[in-house]
């Protein structure tokens, strides 16, 4: 039964009176008014306070990359047998937060949700930075970062060659692709928008490098035409790609033999968690970015509804990984299996285990309820939740497999640095910097979309009275 | 290089306030018989290309091209570097063990595709294309926000200056004008 004290929420996606200029100027301005960027002015101060909080964590970051270089790995707290640490849990972690973008611009296209319209710029952007922070640890885990481009199959004096048996080197494929393609799908995305920021700016400056940025994009509509095209396809071939990618990644693990990794259900497992980690950030951002930029008739309360809807069922997905696991090892009847298991839960590292459950398992499960899912800062707390949980679950699944193998005697304990976290911290920073330089600069939410959706809610009422036609398609 | 701007207008473009008075006008315009137009709009207008006559379909098959030559050019490179340039012996697979080469050519039929389709789009558009007449028409600014434009070239074998102008007036235009070309010769 409904409670009567609840907003409704209906399938408004675009609240108050807008017509095309109202929505153009409220996503535009945010841009183009110098005065959100400007200490003097409140606004203006928050982000800078924020975009300061990012540059200085930033630097932690460079200063743990640059003593890293200097030093060579040996910083960090990967040991034998635990030979993958922060490095690899973080990677896993920012590529599965990257996920949601590419859901939210791509898999929700091919399934003509309209609601996506006004959440996907600023999810692809999510995807693009957070496979940047990603990027970076396998990159320096190589140790020699300079010779990162050796990954890449080139004729090369040395005549070597990648093995591409290796899922380590698949990994280099799939996450290079879903940068590239991820960085096109939004570079299209915002030639029509750059246009308008084009068109509206005041100043030289502005309009000079709008206006170069839109490759003189003029609306034509044999250009739409192809650029409608392109974008649905562009579409259908990141929905394969973005299941890809996380999937591959899974092998990463799943292909070894290793209790803890070897496991069918890596794949389906890891894309569901990418996608439910990959909300919750989406949401973190959103709910006070509606609120600090006045953009809440486009982000509207059924979006945030829908979203946490995903999350649920993304999160229940992931939830039952967790027990199909206990499952199989167990019902494998294989000694190390079943001991990875116990150790999972009640050895050195149990703790990790059950904040796991409790972050991934039981907190996402009030969204159930309404009532919660419209509780702005509940929503919030749990998507942090779901955020810890997911990098637990990484920490649950890497070093606490390598830590006990097969022989006792090469048990070991894993124990992160100060620079494990110096580095960890240093991407969230890079991620945040990135987030406040993209509101300053690009339009955070498609702007020629959102016109495109207010034309078709205006149809769709037309629609309903029998006079009005307005030619044949 | 351009040749040296001809004489004679560039074609005459009429504004609206709506998409729906803008296909009403391409409809017509089309019913006359005129087939070199072009629409202006803020957002893609669904069903314009059918009512300016417009049907193409070269983007699609560039993708499908590209993304063909991707897999199987990412299927062949591995092949040639694991059974010629660098044979390994991995626990006595056979070299050209093709499950293990699906990802990677997986990945490059998407890159190559995805790289089809947004460079395919671009180059058809013939962008980036800094000047074009129509950026001299008044109000041109808010074809990117809330203007809806209709154009007719001179090139058209129908167009007849008085003519064309007064079937456009005819149309619901809030206004219409006629388009110089001299700008063009610029870059």
């Amino acid at each position: 039964m409904a409670d009567p004290k609840l907003r409704p929420v209906d399938d408004v996606l675009i609240e108050g009176q807008h017509n095309y200029d109202t929505i153009t100027d409220r996503i535009g301005s945010v841009v183009l008014n110098q005065d959100n960027f400007s200490p003097s002015h409140a606004k203006g101060k928050q982000w800078f306070l924020f975009i300061t909080l990012g540059f200085l964590l930033v630097s932690v970051l460079m200063l743990s990359i640059g003593w890293l270089l200097y030093q060579g790995i040996g910083i960090w707290g990967n040991n034998q047998p635990s030979a993958w640490g922060f490095d690899i849990i973080n990677f896993v972690w920012w590529i599965g937060i990257g996920h949601a973008g590419t859901l939210i611009s791509a898999i929700l296209l091919l399934m003509r949700q309209k609601w996506r319209m006004s959440i996907n710029r600023f999810a692809e952007a999510m995807t693009i930075f957070a496979v940047m922070c990603a990027g970076l640890f396998p990159l320096l885990h190589t140790g020699r970062p300079w010779a990162a481009y050796w990954l890449f199959p080139y004729p090369n004096w040395l005549a070597m060659w990648p093995n591409f048996r290796s899922p380590l080197v698949w990994d280099v494929f799939a996450v290079s692709t879903y940068f590239t393609v991820s960085l096109l799908f939004w570079g299209i995305g915002l030639i029509p928008d750059f246009a308008t920021l084009r068109d509206r700016a005041k100043s030289k400056t502005a309009r000079l490098v709008y206006g170069i940025a839109s490759l003189g994009w003029r609306g034509s509509t044999k250009h739409w035409h192809r650029y409608e095209q392109a974008y649905l396809i562009l579409g259908g071939l990141s929905t394969p790609l973005v299941l890809s990618v996380h999937s591959i990644v899974s092998f990463d693990f799943a292909v070894s033999i290793l209790p803890g990794w070897h496991v069918t259900l890596f794949p389906p497992y890891f894309v569901a968690g990418a996608v439910f980690a990959g909300f919750a950030m989406v949401l973190a951002f959103l709910i006070p970015m509606r609120a600090m930029y006045n953009l809440k008739d486009f982000v509207t309360m059924k979006h945030i509804d829908w979203m946490c809807k995903i999350m649920l069922a993304t999160g229940m997905i992931v939830f039952y990984g967790y027990l199909a696991e206990i499952f199989f090892s167990f019902y494998s009847g294989n000694q190390y299996e079943a001991f990875m298991m116990k150790n999972r839960m009640f050895g050195p590292y149990g703790w990790a285990y059950w904040l796991l459950i409790l972050c991934n398992g039981i907190v996402p499960l009030t969204l159930w309820k309404q009532k919660y899912r419209q509780h702005l800062p509940w929503v919030w707390i749990v998507t942090l939740f779901v955020s810890v949980g997911m990098w637990f679950e990484r920490f649950v699944i890497i070093p606490m497999s390598l830590h006990r193998d097969f022989l006792p005697s090469s048990w070991g304990m894993y124990v992160p640095t100060i620079w494990d976290f110096g580095m960890f911290l240093g991407t969230i920073g890079l991620f945040f910097f990135l987030m406040f330089l993209f509101i300053r600069f690009l339009p955070m939410i498609s702007i020629f979309e959102m016109r495109e959706l207010l034309h078709r809610t205006k149809e769709g009422e037309h629609k309903a009275e029998p006079a009005v036609t307005g030619g044949e398609a | 290089m351009h040749a040296p701007t001809k004489p004679g207008p560039f074609g005459i473009i009429a504004e609206y306030e709506s998409p729906e008075t803008l296909i009403a006008a391409a409809n017509t315009a089309l019913d006359q018989g005129y087939t070199r137009m072009d629409a202006f709009t803020p957002f893609p207008v669904h069903g314009l290309p059918e009512a300016i006559g417009f049907r193409e379909a070269k983007v699609p098959w560039i993708i499908f091209v590209m993304g063909v030559m991707g897999g199987f050019g990412g299927l062949a490179l591995q092949w040639w570097v694991s059974v010629h340039a660098y044979p390994l012996n991995v626990g006595g697979r056979p070299l050209f063990s093709w499950p293990s080469f699906v990802p990677p050519a997986f990945e490059t039929t998407i890159l190559f595709a995805a790289f089809g389709a947004v460079f395919g789009m671009i180059g058809l558009n013939r962008l980036p294309q800094p000047h074009h007449p129509v950026f001299d028409a008044p109000n041109f600014d808010r074809a990117s926000q809330d203007r809806f434009f209709l154009l007719i070239e001179a090139k058209d074998p129908r167009y007849a200056a008085d003519e064309t102008r007064s079937t456009l007036e005819g149309t619901g235009a809030v206004q219409v004008t006629v388009l110089g070309q001299e700008e063009e010769s610029d870059w």
